[in-house]
């Protein structure tokens, strides 16, 4: 924990030349613009929270970060994404290379209808990764990381569709975690799972989080004050507020943040 | 730095990774299949057509002697080209085949989605995916088994002709009719059956009132796909309906259709002679209203979205 | 009161005509199974059929039926799978994919006679590649490509989109999703529908009476070298089919017992197409088992 920056340190700091962060990002769907214009960093080991009410743009804006929305038609977008000093948005930038290095894992588990070992292993496999030994170390240590490990070892072989929807999730974060992404972006990760999986899944959010950068859409209030370091308010497209995590929950500047956190509290 | 940005981001463009090469392959694999698929109705509507026309353009048969015409006597030193007799019994199978199996299919349709949707649906679907499944030679020998012995004894005539090809045309169509009236009918909208039972209406009258009107083109493009099918189809007619070349009077004298006609005549004649462009050209007229068919299908299902 | 009595005579009716459907199916496969079987023997199945005499058999034509079938299969199912998934992962709404989607449909309900004639004047006539193996199986592929087509697409659009997200999360390049993680998913309904298309061009006749031909060689089935022309195996041979050979027996057939071999034929067709049914959903259902393991999650 002492390795992480506080807001107004990250917020004050020069452009650094490792950072993540996106310059008035707009994404439209035709011509409707779904998000507009926004600029916010993701510091490094610190997980940032996107709250808002349902079609807010948080989850498109999330996935505009690793060029997702190119695979919708009719999607555009303006502006930059900055990561290590490059423009990942511009025109010319070879997406699918990119992707590589950012993780994802969405509100629904979704394995691929392969074994478990085949999931973790299909990416690094396709990736360059060869002989068994190698990718059989990158299965451990990614089921390792996704605190799965001990679950499965054992089953290794058995479709990845016969485990519990708990046991889904993680497996898909073991599989996003097996090409070593810089970044991890979640789509409300917890929202299909029971009590006890959240947990796990919160759980793993906070050891994860020391070693890369994570960008979670959450609607679980609680979930966004336990798990987030920052948290950026969005409404219909806009960014309405953005600080410390504690800052915003606590003592909002904005009064449409402060009765959106307050009615989803109460 | 703007420059130093533009720079490497052109580097990342000119690179060739292995995935660009797995995309490549990809899609022109795909070009491929695809062009294949435009090449071969390209070339049969050239072909077809090129061949149809030559009637009229090197036989010199006026449109309105082979439309019009009824007198078919294809060889000789004199021949004439009527095709109408072709023409008016393909027409007429395929209307009365439609008008058997429609109020067939529908009532399957509503037996299957409203009356007992439970096991219904799980009765009807294998026996109208195996009426499918039945190859139409198959249905043509039970026909000539079955069915024209049947008409002899009961009707006069020799049981061939119009009567037994349509009655054989309308099995072979219910299967097409009974599925898409039937996902027409489960894809209403629930809410719709129950406010009109919730006005105290009987099923009946919500089916006649309610749902029928409402899916009323799709049950339509139902019945022109079945059309299509009873228009095209060959040889089960062909070893029903008798095969002589007129205008039927009654339902029970032998009579032709455009496809029987070609089905008998296309290994008979040589490439080339008059015969056997006439022939294309009911083949031209085949095709045509296949066109029309699936134009009709598409202003139907036009008006289904709105 | 009415009302009442009116709904009761409609249902009854409803009802009345939806099981006469089920009794034309029943009388249908009745018939044609109780007057086939018992004509159906080992060696009405794998002797050769005579032209005047009784006692001929459908041997040569069951067997080139077969081949054919696979022939036609090894053009159409690659050829449908690319135009398929174009279609159902790459194509993007606008004109080009309306125009495919129209040729689609219109090859889909083109008259299979027409498909013949055409097949005549260009695979028979210009290509010269005559009443064969090859010819009928160029046929049937325009017959049934607009099928596979359709069945590839939408066993491609039924995968669930986050399939697609997973794998390109993962920085892989769309055909290795389409190929690797999306394939394996479409190919149980793949399957299923190949075969039940396989049964449809099992039957079809019509498009292949002036391309396989209507007549077939004297076979040797000693002889397996695909070149000699008496051998089953040559491709360039003419084929009559088993369908084929239905309707050339019911038209022009000679024999005294034509009626029974008919019979027998159409028997041996339909079982033929049943067996392909009951086969498509046995295989469907268990590769889709398989994939999932969903018999470890009950």
């Amino acid at each position: 924990m002492e390795a992480t920056l506080t807001a107004p340190q990250i917020l004050k700091a020069p452009k650094m030349e490792r950072d993540f962060r996106t310059e008035n990002l707009s994404i439209f769907y035709g011509t409707y613009e779904a998000v507009k214009g926004i600029s916010l960093p993701f510091p490094e080991k610190s997980v940032t929270a996107l709250i808002g009410p349902s079609g807010c743009g948080k989850s498109t804006f999330l996935r505009s970060l690793n060029r997702m929305n190119d695979e919708i038609s009719g999607s555009t977008s303006k502006g930059s994404i900055w990561i290590d000093g490059v423009d990942i948005n511009a025109p010319g930038t070879d997406v699918i290379k990119l992707r590589q290095k950012i993780g994802m894992v969405w509100q629904k588990p979704n394995p691929f209808y392969k074994s478990i070992y085949e999931n973790i292993a299909f990416g690094p496999k396709y990736h360059g990764v060869k002989g068994k030994k190698a990718l059989d170390e990158i299965v451990e240590s990614s089921l390792r990381r996704a605190a799965l490990w001990d679950e499965v070892k054992d089953r290794l072989k058995d479709s990845a569709l016969a485990l519990s929807g708990g046991q889904q999730q993680r497996l898909c974060i073991a599989r996003a975690l097996s090409v070593n992404p810089q970044i991890l972006l979640l789509d409300e990760p917890a929202s299909a799972l029971d009590p006890v999986s959240t947990g796990k899944v919160e759980e793993l959010i906070k050891e994860l989080k020391e070693q890369l950068r994570i960008v979670i859409v959450t609607h679980n209030m609680q979930q966004a004050a336990r798990v987030s370091d920052f948290t950026a308010y969005f409404y219909l497209g806009q960014l309405i507020e953005y600080g410390m995590t504690e800052k915003v929950f606590t003592n909002p500047e904005n009064t449409m943040t402060q009765e959106y956190i307050m009615g989803r509290f109460g | 730095m703007q420059n130093n940005e533009t720079m490497r981001v052109q580097d990342r463009k000119s690179r060739i990774e292995k995935h660009h090469i797995e995309d490549l392959i990809g899609r022109s694999y795909m070009s491929l299949c695809v062009l294949l698929l435009i090449i071969s109705i390209v070339s049969m509507v050239y072909f077809v057509t090129s061949k149809g026309i030559s009637t009229f353009a090197i036989d010199k048969v006026s449109l309105a002697d082979f439309f019009f015409g009824t007198k078919w006597s294809p060889e000789g030193d004199n021949p004439t080209f009527g095709a109408l007799p072709f023409i008016a019994g393909s027409f007429i199978t395929t209307l009365l085949a439609a008008l058997i199996a429609s109020p067939l299919s529908i009532c399957a349709a509503l037996f299957m989605t409203e009356i007992v949707p439970g096991w219904g649906k799980k009765l009807l679907q294998p026996v109208i995916e195996l009426l499918s499944g039945i190859p139409s030679v198959v249905y043509g020998f039970v026909g000539l088994s079955v069915i024209v012995p049947f008409l002899r004894n009961v009707f006069p005539g020799q049981g061939i002709g119009v009567a037994a090809g349509a009655l054989v045309l309308s099995v072979m169509i219910l299967p097409t009719i009974t599925s898409v009236a039937a996902d027409a009918l489960s894809a209403l909208p629930r809410n719709l059956k129950e406010s009109s039972f919730a006005l105290g209406a009987t099923r009946w009258q919500t089916i006649s009132r309610v749902i029928l009107p409402t899916t009323l083109p799709a049950i339509l493009t139902g019945v022109v796909l079945g059309m299509a099918r009873a228009f095209g189809e060959a040889l089960a007619v062909q070893m029903v309906i008798g095969n002589a070349p007129f205008i039927p009077k009654s339902l029970f004298e032998s009579a032709s259709t455009l496809t029987s006609v070609i089905t008998l005549g296309m290994g008979n004649t040589t490439m080339r002679s008059p015969h056997n462009n006439a022939l294309w050209s009911m083949a031209l007229v085949l095709m045509l209203m296949t066109f029309l068919f699936v134009f009709i299908v598409r202003l139907l299902e036009k008006r289904r979205s709105i | 009161m009415k009302a009442r009595a009116v709904d009761k005579i409609a249902t009854i009716v409803i009802v009345t005509l939806a099981l006469l459907i089920v009794a034309v199916l029943a009388g249908l496969l009745g018939y044609i199974l109780f007057r086939g079987m018992s004509h159906i023997s080992w060696d009405f199945l794998t002797s050769a059929p005579r032209k005047i005499r009784e006692g001929g058999g459908i041997g040569p034509q069951l067997f080139n039926s077969l081949f054919l079938l696979i022939l036609t299969l090894l053009i159409t199912v690659p050829l449908g799978l690319g135009a398929g998934i174009y279609m159902a992962e790459y194509a993007r709404p606008g004109r080009i994919t309306g125009f495919i989607r129209l040729i689609v449909e219109v090859l889909s309900s083109f008259p299979s006679i027409v498909v013949g004639l055409f097949g005549l004047l260009l695979i028979v006539n210009i290509f010269g590649l005559g009443f064969s193996l090859v010819s009928g199986a160029l046929a049937l592929t325009v017959f049934n490509l607009p099928l596979m087509v359709r069945i590839t697409e939408q066993a491609f659009r039924s995968v669930p989109a986050q399939q697609k997200e997973a794998g390109f999360a993962l920085g892989l390049s769309k055909w290795k999703i389409v190929t690797t993680v999306l394939f394996p998913v479409a190919l149980p309904a793949i399957i299923t529908g190949t075969i039940l298309s396989a049964g449809r061009v099992f039957g079809e006749a019509a498009a292949l009476m002036f391309t396989a031909g209507m007549s077939s060689p004297r076979l040797d089935f000693g002889n397996w070298n695909p070149l000699s022309p008496s051998s089953p195996l040559n491709p360039f041979r003419p084929a009559e089919t088993l369908a084929v050979h239905i309707w050339k027996i019911n038209s022009e057939g000679l024999a005294p017992d034509a009626a029974q071999i008919a019979a027998g034929a159409s028997a041996v067709l339909v079982i033929t197409v049943l067996i392909f049914n009951l086969v498509a959903r046995y295989v469907g259902r268990l590769i889709y088992r398989k994939l999932t393991a969903s018999r470890r999650m009950n």
